[in-house]
């Protein structure tokens, strides 16, 4: 087995495998061959597949989505790039009116191959216009698949599988993600785009969550699990389409719900999952199923307002506790509640973290 | 100001504090205290002090993420902008927005944000209601380079030219965005065609030198009174420190060094203090003080910063617009 690798070295290798393997594909985006090379998702790509097909771009998010909608609809396979999903609300135009529409208003005539890979920042007061985590604004929009890949082995296996699916895809990256590791399979593999996968079996609590959320529910349910707590974390991976069915069948056996997201509560995609469980599964929830969310505000810049902002493990401890009828005094809820307070700076990605992003 | 500066000096002086304001808050930033991105303007002081020094109290301007030298130069409280880098209550923000978030509407600086060209358009809308409402404010929307690409500029460009508004936009062009040179973005034209093809009056000059860009600006500004049609300039300049952070980035080599080296001969401070040392227009003892107040001002200002406290949590619900859940 050769050793550990990053998401970022994921995201990179999946690229490689598929612009080796289909000339048709091309990555633009800003910053793409520069010496940082998007967080060094792009590292190695400019020398090995020649500036042609790794490319820079000028500050012009709209008209590139358009051109790569265009090359796309005669067999492109474009994969763009931004380093914050508040750029791409720039090209909000062409996502929607064109990527998204192209195909199903022109009968099953237009593809539109494309992935347009977006990373959520969060952290370093990067504030209210670089911080924002759009999944359930492009979710709402028919003909976009929107995948959010919470682990190195899904980066790569999701973003091949993204690459070569034939309509829009919008994939996105959590910075907060990108130094993370573990085992990959060197050689190429896909994973489905829009199948949940659960993380860890348990009966007593259904726990699914999306991108970021997804690390915080795990560290979670482990502090659960020192109690003798056993939480079913699910990671949803996919927002578009959205696996409601596994989260379903938890629920059948578990009885209760707690859905993690990394944006605003108000119509995202944990009210989606929740709405979806409820009709299917009603019957079978003991307890009234519930969000933790942002609150619907912007991303704040001061470290003491990000705080307030951000979902905190005891935040999300005290709300499983209450799912599951056990009171936060009680000797139990205190313990659990103990294990999950922590001290340490809330708006970094990891402790030496000097900033800025 | 808190010496008594002789007014052809006052331009270098407010030069000469954006640089000493800047250099501080990049030697300060490695305490992990300032955390946000910061865009420094160090090297480019020119264009901002140049521009402002024609503009009235009651004329309006926005920036963008590069914005601490627009907004001091604008006549922006320094206590509040330090106050707001550190993410404090005392912030112009109350600690919300950072370095990238300034607004100090006491001088009608009207704010500036991270999103490239997003003020832009804001500009025609200030614009419009001057003119609408018959009054002389002017405003000035300041961008960089990497804006001209964006395409609500070319839309503004339409806009103002079709509603002759009374507006200025500055591209104070560093020949960079990010990492990324002029040349790698946009095809070897001039950006003035395209203002004048639209048609603006247009001026350029040497975003360095300060008179110049001081002339070339009261120049807009009387076309401006004199017929009302919008104008463009764009100002020749370069930034001295990485993109975002307090550090050089040379051994990343994304900038040929002679031209690095080149440009810091060209400093903006520099050249203009020389010029009023050898004019005898300031002596020696009296750069040195002026050093020493703005010294002293920016240790008050960071005193200020450090003593506010940081915002309390439950005011991060103020001004949703919406209830918050
Ligand atoms: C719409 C959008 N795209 C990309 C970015 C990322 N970005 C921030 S500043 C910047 C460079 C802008 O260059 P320029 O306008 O020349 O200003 P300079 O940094 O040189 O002052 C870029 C690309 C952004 N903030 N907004
Ligand atoms: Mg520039």
């Amino acid at each position: 087995m050769r050793p550990d690798i990053t998401y970022t070295e994921a995201v990179r290798e999946a690229l490689d495998f598929c612009l080796s393997d289909d000339e048709n594909v091309f990555v633009v985006g800003e910053g793409v061959p520069d010496p940082k090379r998007i967080f060094n998702t792009t590292a190695g790509l400019l020398e090995k597949y020649g500036p042609q097909r790794i490319m820079d771009m000028p500050l012009s998010e709209n008209a590139l989505t358009g051109m790569c909608i265009g090359s796309g609809l005669v067999g492109m396979r474009p994969v763009m790039i931004h380093q914050r999903t508040d750029f791409a609300y720039l090209a909000f135009d062409q996502i929607i009116n064109n990527a998204a529409k192209w195909n199903f208003m022109f009968n099953g005539q237009g593809q539109v191959p494309m992935v347009i890979r977006m990373m959520i920042g969060r952290g370093w007061g990067q504030g209210p216009q670089h911080s924002s985590s759009p999944q359930a604004l492009f979710s709402h929009i028919p003909g976009l698949k929107v995948v959010m890949p919470s682990r190195p082995y899904d980066a790569k296996g999701m973003l091949i599988q993204a690459i070569e699916d034939n309509g829009p895809v919008i994939f996105l990256e959590h910075r907060w993600l990108h130094h993370m590791k573990e085992a990959v399979p060197e050689e190429p593999f896909r994973e489905p785009l829009g199948k949940a996968r659960i993380v860890r079996s348990g009966n007593s609590l259904t726990l699914a969550a999306f991108s970021y959320s997804v690390i915080e529910a795990t560290k979670i349910a482990d502090a659960f699990k020192k109690h003798g707590i056993e939480i079913e974390t699910i990671d949803m991976r996919s927002a578009s389409p959205m696996d409601h069915q596994t989260v379903a069948a938890s629920v059948r056996k578990t009885g209760r719900l707690l859905v993690l997201d990394t944006s605003w509560i108000t119509c995202g995609v944990a009210a989606e999952l929740v709405a979806r469980v409820s009709e299917e599964a009603f019957k079978e929830l003991k307890a009234p199923p519930a969000r933790v969310a942002l609150p619907d505000l912007h991303a704040p810049t001061s470290p003491t307002l990000s705080k307030e902002f951000y979902p905190t493990p005891q935040g999300i401890g005290e709300k499983i506790l209450k799912t599951l009828s056990i009171e936060t005094s009680s000797d139990k809820g205190s313990l659990i509640l103990n294990d999950l307070t922590t001290d340490e700076p809330l708006d970094v990605p990891f402790l030496d973290f000097k900033g800025p992003f | 100001m808190p010496i008594q500066i002789p007014e052809q000096v006052k331009p270098y002086y407010e030069m000469l504090r954006i640089r000493l304001v800047e250099e501080a808050l990049a030697e300060r930033y490695s305490e992990q205290e300032m955390r946000c991105p910061m865009h420094l303007c160090i090297g480019q002081e020119a264009v901002p002090v140049g521009v402002c020094s024609a503009l009235k109290t009651s004329d309006m301007v926005f920036g963008n993420h590069r914005s601490h030298g627009y907004y001091l130069a604008k006549g922006g409280d320094l206590n509040k902008m330090t106050a707001e880098i550190y993410g404090k209550v005392d912030g112009c923000c109350g600690g919300r927005g950072g370095s990238m978030h300034l607004i100090d509407l006491d001088v009608n600086f009207m704010g500036c944000t991270p999103i490239v060209a997003g003020t832009v358009p804001l500009g025609l809308g200030t614009g419009l209601a001057s003119k609408l409402r018959g009054n002389d404010q002017i405003t000035v929307v300041f961008f960089g380079d990497g804006c001209f690409e964006e395409g609500v500029v070319h839309e503004s460009f339409n806009y103002a030219a079709l509603m002759e508004l009374p507006v200025i936009f500055v591209c104070e062009n560093n020949e960079y965005s990010v990492y990324t040179n002029l040349e790698s973005r946009q095809p070897d034209r001039p950006m003035n065609k395209i203002a004048e093809a639209h048609g603006w009056d247009v001026g350029s000059g040497n975003g360095n030198d300060l008179n110049q860009v001081a002339k070339i600006t009261q120049q807009a500004v009387s076309r401006i009174k004199a017929h009302g049609r919008p104008q463009f300039l764009e100002f020749d300049t370069y930034r001295w420190l990485e993109h975002c952070g307090p550090n050089e980035d040379d051994h990343l080599d994304y900038r040929p060094a002679d031209q690095v080296a080149s440009w810091k001969k060209k400093c903006p401070v520099l050249q203009m203090q020389t010029q009023l040392l050898s004019e005898k227009s300031i002596s020696q003892e009296e750069l040195d003080s002026y050093r020493q107040s703005i010294l002293e001002e920016i240790e008050l200002s960071f005193n200020f910063a450090k003593a506010s406290p940081f915002p309390s949590p439950e005011s991060l619900y103020q001004f949703s617009n919406t209830n918050p859940s």
